[in-house]
């Protein structure tokens, strides 16, 4: 126990937390903006796992990060855009359409990977880049926090604006509004002239982007490589984040430090006296210990608020 | 009104048909592009299985955890309850398997089959808990049973490495099972084993239990529309979580089969994703338990193509991926081909008012 309490007491701890965050907040946020809108994206990992690749493919071929960074973005929207594609024009249950986009991220980057590089799981050969870091400079400066907060690499930053970004575009734009607005309720959305489906398009690209986001991270940052199945289900992760967030960019990144917290503490399985297997096992208990704490924290909201409904629509009869 | 069915039934397979095609036709273009050797290689793929009687019994092989998994996955589906905990109960019912080769002396008819029971059994436990936090706190199906397959395999790599490691074996594994515990082979030549049987006749089971009783009726009924089933005084919760039930024990049951049949110690060092491959078998057969063999048999024939195209050639077995993909969504699609359902709905429909005319 004492040595779980020397490790959380560093400076180093508190840094991998921020940085094992950064890829979960970005697909989390994803998840927060399609489920606004009312359309469910588990494709998250797919996306990710698509533009991981992007990223260290384009980064070696024009011998530039930020055109990798360019294309894991599109290739995120794109990802995006044939969930919503599939989903929306096709009619195929969204649940299965990113099924089955996941599975073909999972073979078809290790394939393209192959035709590309001849590379077989990992890009050994591809001589990509990694996007900078920032304010390294700075990490002396303040005791504690300063190598806490800086010199992470530049898309972590991306990140934590972007909590505060998203929560501007869903509360404060008329974007936003409407994207809510079709979430809560698709058929009032729908008559008063919104149209539903072009929203909802929408939402999924925007949660695509920010998965790419995501992806540009773990491979061009986190590491600098390619691997097969590098996301390890983080996709996976981010949606319980988002579950566990409500509906708020806040909450969200809260729960997303929350997972990271827990990952990162497995990450220091050596060093505590516990079989490695149950400190891997954290991150997972953690999300379905806070799914049920969320769920259940929301049916109770519900069944509240009905049941003040009942009492004031008894009152008001009996005042009659 | 029956020949209508009729038709749309053979649509239905027509539709199926077309998605396998065109799904291969990407495959075909990707291989013709990317390969140099592309003629070799799509012969390699397509008739490499039945090239030689090994390969072939190899498909057969891979076919045993895949019905298993498939019909797992098409029962708990058939609940509309997206429960992916199939690819853990197969994990925990291999081990739990090996669990009682390893640690258990038993006489040799009677030692498989208490190993496969308690697979089964361990993989009934373990599904039906996405099921209770969903049906108790409302907590989703699909996200805690992905994290629960996590914590299944830490929680079986802990089981593996405290109580089954061999030290002796310089790998993660269990020790040699006893000659006792496995599954005997019954095609010379191949390693098919007795699971096959085991399978065909857990097809046939499943299809009876879904079909032709009530249980089945009740599991489809709440399927359907859980607030229908409701009204109409069905028991929701229990029929939900014996659904869950009966997938984890057909998933578990799957996973000892394919432990005591083909290996001779466990050794797995990640989730072997035969609980995903079901959800495909599943898809195929549109959640049917008698349409199962033939997605089981798709599939595994596809792997094993790319498997043996891989061997032979410049072209990765990872194309089968992107072949899956494209297969689920046109099968799963509303509207692929919905243009042609539609006409031969109105048709019908046509036909039937015109002998209603005459009739009169």
């Amino acid at each position: 126990m004492s040595s779980i309490i020397d490790i959380i007491g560093t400076s180093e701890f508190w840094y991998s937390v921020i940085r094992v965050t950064t890829p979960i907040l970005f697909a989390a946020l994803g998840a927060l903006i399609s489920d606004s809108a009312g359309v469910i994206n588990i494709a998250l990992e797919g996306s990710m796992l698509w533009s991981a690749f992007a990223g260290v493919v384009f980064s070696a071929w024009f011998d530039s990060a930020w055109i990798g960074l360019l294309a894991a973005i599109i290739i995120g929207a794109l990802v995006g855009l044939m969930l919503a594609y599939f989903a929306l024009n096709l009619k195929t249950d969204i649940i299965l359409s990113a099924i089955a986009l996941n599975l073909m991220a999972a073979g078809g980057t290790v394939f393209l990977l192959f035709v590309v590089s001849n590379d077989r799981g990992i890009s050994s050969s591809l001589d990509s880049r990694v996007l900078p870091k920032l304010f390294t400079g700075l990490a002396d400066k303040v005791p504690f926090i300063g190598p806490v907060i800086f010199g992470h690499n530049v898309l972590t930053y991306v990140a934590f604006i972007l909590v505060f970004a998203t929560w501007f575009f869903m509360f404060k734009t008329p974007m936003g509004l409407r994207l809510r607005a079709v979430g809560e309720n698709f058929h009032a959305a729908e008559s008063v002239g919104i149209s539903v489906k072009k929203i909802q398009y929408q939402a999924l690209v925007l949660s695509g982007i920010m998965a790419g986001l995501g992806g540009a991270f773990m491979s061009m940052g986190y590491v600098s490589w390619f691997s097969q199945n590098m996301t390890a289900g983080r996709g996976f992760i981010a949606l319980a984040a988002k579950a566990m967030g409500g509906v708020s960019p806040i909450g969200t990144m809260i729960a997303s430090l929350f997972f990271g917290f827990a990952s990162a503490l497995a990450n220091y399985e050596a060093e505590i006296s516990v079989p490695a297997e149950f400190v891997k096992m954290i991150p997972y208990i953690f999300t379905i210990v806070g799914l049920v704490v969320y769920a259940s924290k929301k049916q109770s909201d519900v069944k509240r608020a009905r049941q003040k409904q009942a009492e004031a629509a008894t009152a008001s009869k009996g005042g009659k | 009104m029956i020949k209508k069915l009729d038709r749309l039934r053979k649509f239905e397979l027509l539709r199926t048909l077309a998605a396998v095609g065109l799904a291969l036709a990407i495959a075909f273009i990707l291989i013709l592009t990317t390969s140099e050797q592309p003629i070799e290689a799509i012969r390699a793929f397509a008739l490499g299985p039945i090239s030689k009687f090994r390969y072939f019994g190899n498909v057969i092989e891979l076919m045993i955890p895949l019905l298993f998994t498939g019909l797992a996955v098409s029962v708990m589906f058939s609940a509309n309850q997206f429960n992916l905990i199939s690819e853990g109960a197969f994990f925990v019912g291999a081990l739990g398997s090996s669990w009682i080769a390893t640690n258990f002396l038993l006489p040799a008819g009677v030692h498989p089959v208490v190993g496969i029971l308690v697979a089964g059994l361990i993989g009934a436990v373990v599904a039906t808990i996405p099921a209770i936090l969903k049906l108790k706190w409302n907590a989703d199906v699909l996200v805690s049973s992905l994290m629960l397959n996590y914590i299944l395999m830490f929680l079986g790599f802990y089981f593996l490495n405290y109580h089954l490691r061999d030290p002796q074996a310089g790998d993660m594994a269990s020790f040699k099972f006893p000659d006792s515990a496995k599954l005997m082979r019954i095609l010379p030549g191949t390693r098919v084993h007795i699971g096959l049987i085991l399978a065909i006749l857990a097809v046939v089971l499943v299809y009876l239990f879904m079909f032709k009783t009530r249980w089945g009726y009740e599991i489809r009924m709440v399927g359907k529309n859980e607030n229908f089933a409701r009204y109409s005084g069905m028991n929701v919760f229990r029929v939900i979580i014996v659904s869950q039930m009966v997938g984890g024990f057909l998933a578990g049951l799957g996973g000892g089969i394919e432990m005591l049949g083909m290996y001779t110690r466990f050794k797995y060092k990640t989730l072997p994703g035969f609980g995903w491959d079901g959800v495909i078998v599943a898809i195929l057969a549109k959640n049917n338990p008698a349409l199962v063999p033939v997605g089981a048999f798709f599939l595994a024939y596809l792997r094993i193509g790319a498997d043996i195209m891989s061997r032979s050639t410049d072209v990765s077995s990872q194309l089968v991926g992107i072949i899956q993909g494209v297969v689920i969504i046109l099968v799963a699609a509303e509207h692929f081909m919905s243009k042609r359902k539609n006409r031969i709905i109105y048709e019908e429909s046509m036909a039937d008012l015109s002998a209603a005319k005459e009739a009169k």
